[in-house]
């Protein structure tokens, strides 16, 4: 490894760290910005909508107040915040009393890092790949004729793909299960009955992310792809005698597929968000249904937790892509 | 090197035609162009920007891509027409018989590739079988030609200068010994001194191989020292083609003579002169000669009829009205008011 690349790795291991650190401080300090105690605030509200009249305010408001001292220097806490942090204690859940909010995330994680990223993986290569041949002089009328579908595939929002899919799917075909990760009946092991069952209920959400998103990489790619074959490389690649396929892939779609990693990492936030949306359509057990839960409770600590969760997430993501992009650039490396 | 006068032609062009659809009709870009080449000559060619001087070069490789296309003629080398050609087998014969040096060199490498693999990937295309060994140890050889270092075989094309790359280029296109070298402007984007090295570089491997070189260019001094033969274009169309020394020395076509007097020398100090007026558009080209409206010796005649290419001295070949009835170009008219308004 080089100095260069090293010192590449360094600075963006160092921008992860300082956006972990202004994400954490910043779901320290909101809170504290607002008039009045937060727990008061939080219980007083819970208990205004009724949502939590089988808890005991009072011991719940004590053990609180016990566990960050509230009435501590605002530094002092800072520091405790922290150092729960690293213990990955994010709190405890007002409307799941006293389940621990970093145990509802974990619990949720699984169903939503699988979804997202075997969705947003088989949406951007089938839709590289499309959008490359699309703009390939040599690809049929066929498939040059599936551009107007995915223009209107790219500007129908998520949610509506998604309750167009369970219509058909789940309500008119029945093909598959209409919402949630596994039958609600399902003793979880590790068998091919459980495994299909996760199958069977990923479907859908998977196949509303696919579609929501396949337009939008494939028409990415068509027009990087239409600017990348009049470079002057591709007609010298032909006067090599090099086969279509070659130039297709090794001269075409890599050259192209650099700013589709750009815009894979820029879009990751909208990508996370979309998800959200469908998992709250298909009640998908993961951190999306997680977030709109808590949020329809005003279940302070978990929508606390799952930001930060997101906001982490993210940030490692681009650190990842970070990573990815100076295999495929040598021209970062320097 | 040498030409041996009597061998047989190795490239054949006869009437090419390649033109770029517009909505105002179809720009002959080049119209009608003849010229055959021996083994082992080089042919210079030369023209102001947008006399078709790019757009021939890759039309030889068949390499014309829309909006142009190539309208008719043929390309024969070698006896077998690149035109006409399956597109596997003008795949195999691309590289392998005809190369092209680009103009674009700074451009022409995938910069995401090393240049060993650029080198490697042309070379398995033609020989499948060769073993990793081999293949390093041609590269190595062919770097080594161009004056490149071995360890630039590792490095990727932003690692290296202009001259280094257009030498890279090179080094590509000789990799398979063709009989046919384009070179595409191959010196545009550098200075002098690295023109004249990559100049004098590829003189070494042309007459390494003894393959013929069109060279395409549009400064008349660098093509007068490097070619045997020169040929000028004007509009789409080949005016005038001769031995460097007879074009030089005695130019017949009016359009040569200004090109050759547009040379800035050394020994006496004078004013610039350029050619008045600009090329005409090549969708819409005056009647006649395409240089009438430039010409300080136009007649009628010139005004009426396209002047078709005919012998004017043993070798030399000239398209133009003031043949055969002069023996040699009339001296220029000093340049008349008109003409002093024509100058861009």
């Amino acid at each position: 490894m080089s100095r260069e690349l090293l010192r590449y790795l360094l600075t963006r291991f160092g921008q992860l760290l300082l956006i972990v650190f202004v994400a954490v401080s910043i779901n320290f300090i909101i809170p504290r910005l607002l008039p009045g105690d937060p727990v008061q605030t939080a219980l007083a509200r819970l208990q205004a909508t009724g949502g939590a009249q089988n808890v005991d305010i009072q011991a719940v408001s004590a053990a609180y107040r016990a566990k960050y001292g509230l009435d501590a220097p605002i530094l002092e806490q800072y520091l405790n915040y922290w150092l729960d942090l690293f213990r990955l204690d994010l709190g405890v859940s007002f409307a799941n009393f006293p389940e621990k909010v970093s145990t509802m995330i974990g619990n949720a994680l699984p169903w939503s890092v699988t979804l997202l990223a075997v969705a947003t993986l088989i949406a951007f290569s089938v839709g590289s790949l499309l959008g490359g041949r699309l703009a390939w002089p040599g690809s049929g009328r066929t498939i040059k004729s599936i551009v107007p579908l995915m223009m209107i595939l790219t500007s129908i929002p998520f949610y509506l793909l998604a309750i167009i899919l369970i219509y058909f799917f789940a309500v008119v075909l029945k093909w598959f299960p209409p919402a949630g990760g596994v039958d609600t009946t399902r003793i979880m092991r590790l068998d091919w009955a459980t495994t299909e069952d996760i199958l069977r209920h990923a479907f859908l959400p998977c196949l509303a992310i696919i579609l929501g998103n396949v337009g939008f990489w494939a028409l990415g790619m068509r027009s990087q792809m239409v600017s990348v074959l009049g470079e002057d490389y591709i007609t010298f690649a032909e006067a090599k005698g090099l086969h279509p396929n070659r130039i297709f892939v090794w001269y075409g779609m890599r050259n192209a597929l650099l700013a589709q990693v750009t815009a894979l990492a820029l879009s990751l936030g909208s990508v996370v968000s979309g998800a959200v949306l469908v998992e709250v359509i298909f009640n998908y057990p993961g951190l999306g249904s997680l977030l709109y839960v808590a949020i329809r409770g005003q279940d302070y600590f978990v929508i606390q937790g799952v930001v930060l969760m997101l906001i982490v997430s993210l940030a490692v993501l681009l650190f990842l892509v970070d990573l990815i992009y100076p295999l495929l650039d040598p021209r970062i490396r320097r | 090197m040498s030409v041996a006068q009597d061998a047989k032609p190795i490239l054949v062009v006869e009437e090419l035609n390649v033109h770029y659809d517009t909505g105002k009709g179809p720009a002959k870009a080049v119209n009608d162009v003849s010229f055959s080449l021996r083994p082992g000559e080089r042919l210079g060619l030369i023209g102001e920007s947008g006399s078709g001087k790019t757009t021939m070069a890759t039309a030889l490789m068949r390499l014309t891509r829309a909006p142009g296309r190539i309208a008719g003629g043929s390309v024969k080398l070698d006896g077998r027409d690149i035109l006409k050609m399956s597109t596997r087998e003008l795949r195999e014969t691309r590289l392998r018989d005809i190369a092209l040096i680009p103009q674009g060199a700074m451009s022409s490498l995938n910069p995401v590739m090393r240049l060993e693999e650029q080198m490697i990937d042309a070379i398995v295309a033609h020989k499948p079988g060769m073993r990793r060994a081999e293949l390093d140890a041609r590269v190595q050889e062919l770097l080594k030609n161009v004056g490149l270092a071995p360890e630039v075989a590792r490095r990727y094309p932003h690692e290296l200068s202009g001259g280094m790359k257009q030498r890279a280029a090179m080094a590509i296109a000789t990799s398979l010994a063709p009989k046919v070298i384009v070179a595409d402007e191959p010196t545009s984007a550098l200075d002098v001194v690295v023109q004249r090295q990559v100049m004098q570089t590829l003189g070494r491997l042309q007459d390494g191989l003894g393959a013929a070189v069109v060279l395409i260019g549009h400064d008349m001094g660098l093509i007068a020292q490097f070619a045997d033969t020169v040929g000028v274009m004007y509009a789409g169309k080949l005016v005038e083609i001769g031995p460097v020394r007879q074009m030089i020395e005695s130019p017949k076509h009016p359009y040569t003579r200004l090109l050759v007097d547009s040379l800035p020398g050394i020994e006496v100090k004078r004013e610039l002169t350029g050619i008045p007026g600009l090329p005409p558009p090549l969708v819409d080209l005056p009647p006649g000669c395409s240089f009438n409206p430039r010409c300080p010796l136009a007649f009628d005649r010139c005004v009426r009829e396209t002047p078709l290419l005919q012998q004017v001295a043993p070798g030399q070949s000239a398209a133009c009205h003031l043949y055969p009835e002069h023996a040699a170009l009339p001296p220029l008219p000093p340049m008349t008011r008109a003409h002093q308004e024509l100058r861009p």
